[in-house]
């Protein structure tokens, strides 16, 4: 209990600042619909409720506040609002249509492993090459940095047009910008990592005169594996991110990044919301997999 | 030679090295020459800069001597490095935490390419001759500071090498622990005819282990005097109030002092 009740104290006070700020968000739109239905609210001109800030018109309407929380698109929808169109989208709709966020969300889910395995494998190999040659180690990491300073949201639209001119469209794509923003934690980490042992360690294998391959497999990667796990928590939420940012441009509308921008398009908040929810969740399972995959190496290690 | 004469296995002849720093030259060795024995236990004492630990790590080939000559089994100290000769330990355990102790002994074995049945009867051998043969699965951090350190010795020992190297291998641990582990050094010297060099700053842990001591200054970093024991092959812990050993520690002190005179 003692560990979940300052968890369960920030839910509480992030959903209590929620609640609070909806009829606020809304409570123009619900005026105007309000009107339209026959009620008289103040001011009646529309231009001067537009002028007016939102806090007086809560204050002066406040019969309208319950309407606030029930409109068909509301600007900020209530957390009840996200949470039904979350079940209806996921539980109450078959997988297979369009309209399931779960087929949505394995769409992305599918880009974002992808690129992850090839993000965390490229990251390690570079990483490798540069431990072991001084020639890699000042030419590349110059440029995996400088790779980071892109704005991927640039660099995305790019990426997927020149694939599609040579036919390679869908998974790939979003997997290898998936891999672009997942590689770079993994590399800095086990650079880091490869490097850990010290002077010492580094001459007693040389007194034993082991061969390069030897300190590699008995000394460097086994001394590497607490960074690694750092590092693929970072890799695997920026690879679910990349993915997701892979679908704005894609069009399609499939994918978490699909759902998002068709809601933008049409004014569906909610819709905005429930996907970004999903997604959330999704990268908390994914660092919460990691971790647990972590704590299962390192204990057969010896190093918990 | 003649051919009644024991070759010696480490032999030094005008060793000199010196450091190429951004300010100015340090020399770390000048002028260094000494035999050590088959079967010597030779104790390095100095102060700190004195080049004990470089002329250790000289003759592990883990440093090239800048001029002179250093053999050792007769080959050069990198010949004899690829050929493993000696076994090194080191200041701290420095033991793999992701392996036990089992492990860690091991190591040297894997890289070696012993046979996995050799391995395990090595390192049985080994853990009961540094007396944690209970300890074997356990991994270092469930082990205290002076075990671990038994452990590294364990270590250096498992392999074929009949030169044990040792930088203040007990610098880091309590009197009490020392004590009790010099003891055991001396136990397994005689039970294993190893030739053992052992680098200190503890004027009674060298007198106590050794058969010779050498003792080393700073600036350049040389060898001012070299002390053969008349203290004989058994040595009980309490053979250190006997006159003998005051007056082998009062020369080692003396020599430390004269190399001392020009600071």
């Amino acid at each position: 209990m003692g560990k979940w009740l300052p968890v369960l104290t920030v839910i509480l006070a992030i959903f209590a600042g929620w609640y609070a700020t909806v009829p606020f968000m809304n409570i123009k739109e619900t005026l105007s619909a309000l009107e339209r239905a026959g009620a008289v609210v103040t001011p009646d001109s529309p231009i001067e409720r537009r002028d007016a800030p939102s806090f007086a018109l809560v204050v002066k309407n406040s019969f309208a506040v319950p309407a606030t929380y029930a409109q068909d698109r509301p600007r900020l929808p209530a957390p009840h609002q996200v949470a039904l169109d979350l079940w209806q989208t996921t539980v109450e709709k078959k997988i297979t249509s369009k309209r399931s966020l779960v087929y949505h969300g394995w769409i992305t889910l599918s880009a974002t492993l992808l690129g992850f395995v090839i993000g965390t494998g490229g990251g390690i190999l570079l990483a490798v090459g540069i431990v072991h040659s001084r020639a890699m180690d000042m030419s590349v990491m110059p440029w995996a940095i400088a790779s980071q300073t892109i704005p991927i949201l640039a660099i995305a639209p790019m990426i997927i047009v020149v694939l599609n001119s040579v036919g390679i469209q869908g998974l790939v794509p979003k997997a290898i910008i998936s891999a672009y923003l997942s590689f770079f934690p993994v590399v800095v980490g086990m650079v880091k990592g490869l490097r850990a042992p010290d002077a010492m360690q580094l001459d007693l294998l040389k007194t034993y005169h082991a061969t390069q391959a030897q300190v590699f497999w008995k000394l460097r990667l086994p001394a590497s594996m607490p960074y690694l796990f750092a590092s693929l928590k970072i890799g695997v939420a920026a690879a679910l991110v990349g993915a997701i940012v892979a679908e704005l441009p894609a069009g399609g509308a499939r994918g978490l990044g699909g759902r998002m921008l068709t809601g933008s398009y049409y004014g569906q908040m909610v819709q905005i919301w429930s996907a970004l929810v999903l997604a959330a969740v999704l990268a908390a399972v994914l660092v919460l997999l990691i971790g647990l995959a972590q704590r299962m190496t390192l204990k057969r290690m010896g190093l918990t | 030679m003649a051919p009644s004469a024991i070759a010696p296995v480490i032999s030094a002849k005008s060793l000199d090295l010196t450091f190429q720093t951004a300010d100015a030259p340090v020399h770390a060795l000048k002028d260094v020459s000494l035999d050590i024995l088959p079967g010597d236990f030779v104790s390095f004492i100095g102060p700190s800069g004195c080049g004990k630990t470089t002329f250790l790590r000289c003759i592990a080939g883990l440093e090239t001597p800048t001029g002179g000559t250093l053999t050792v089994n007769g080959m050069s100290a990198d010949e004899a490095r690829r050929a493993r000769a000696y076994g090194y330990v080191f200041q701290a355990a420095g033991l793999y935490p992701w392996r036990t102790i089992s492990g860690n002994i091991k190591l040297p074995l894997e890289i070696m390419g012993y046979s996995k049945a050799d391995q395990n009867s090595r390192v049985a051998e080994v853990l009961e001759l540094v007396e944690l043969s209970d300890f074997g699965g356990k991994f270092p951090w469930q082990l205290s500071g002076g075990m671990q350190q038994r452990a590294s010795i364990a270590r250096a020992l498992a392999f074929d090498a009949d030169i044990l190297l040792m930088d203040e291998p007990f610098g880091a641990l309590d009197e009490i622990v020392r004590d009790h582990l010099n003891e055991q050094l001396l136990e397994l010297w005689a039970r294993t005819d190893k030739t053992i060099a052992f680098v200190t700053h503890s004027i009674p842990e060298a007198v106590y282990l050794s058969t010779k001591i050498v003792v080393m200054s700073p600036r350049p970093g040389r060898i001012t005097d070299v002390i053969d024991s008349p203290l004989p092959k058994e040595r009980p812990l309490d053979i250190r109030d006997t006159p003998e050993f005051i007056e082998i520690a009062h020369r080692v002190r003396e020599g430390l002092r004269a190399g001392h005179a020009d600071d």
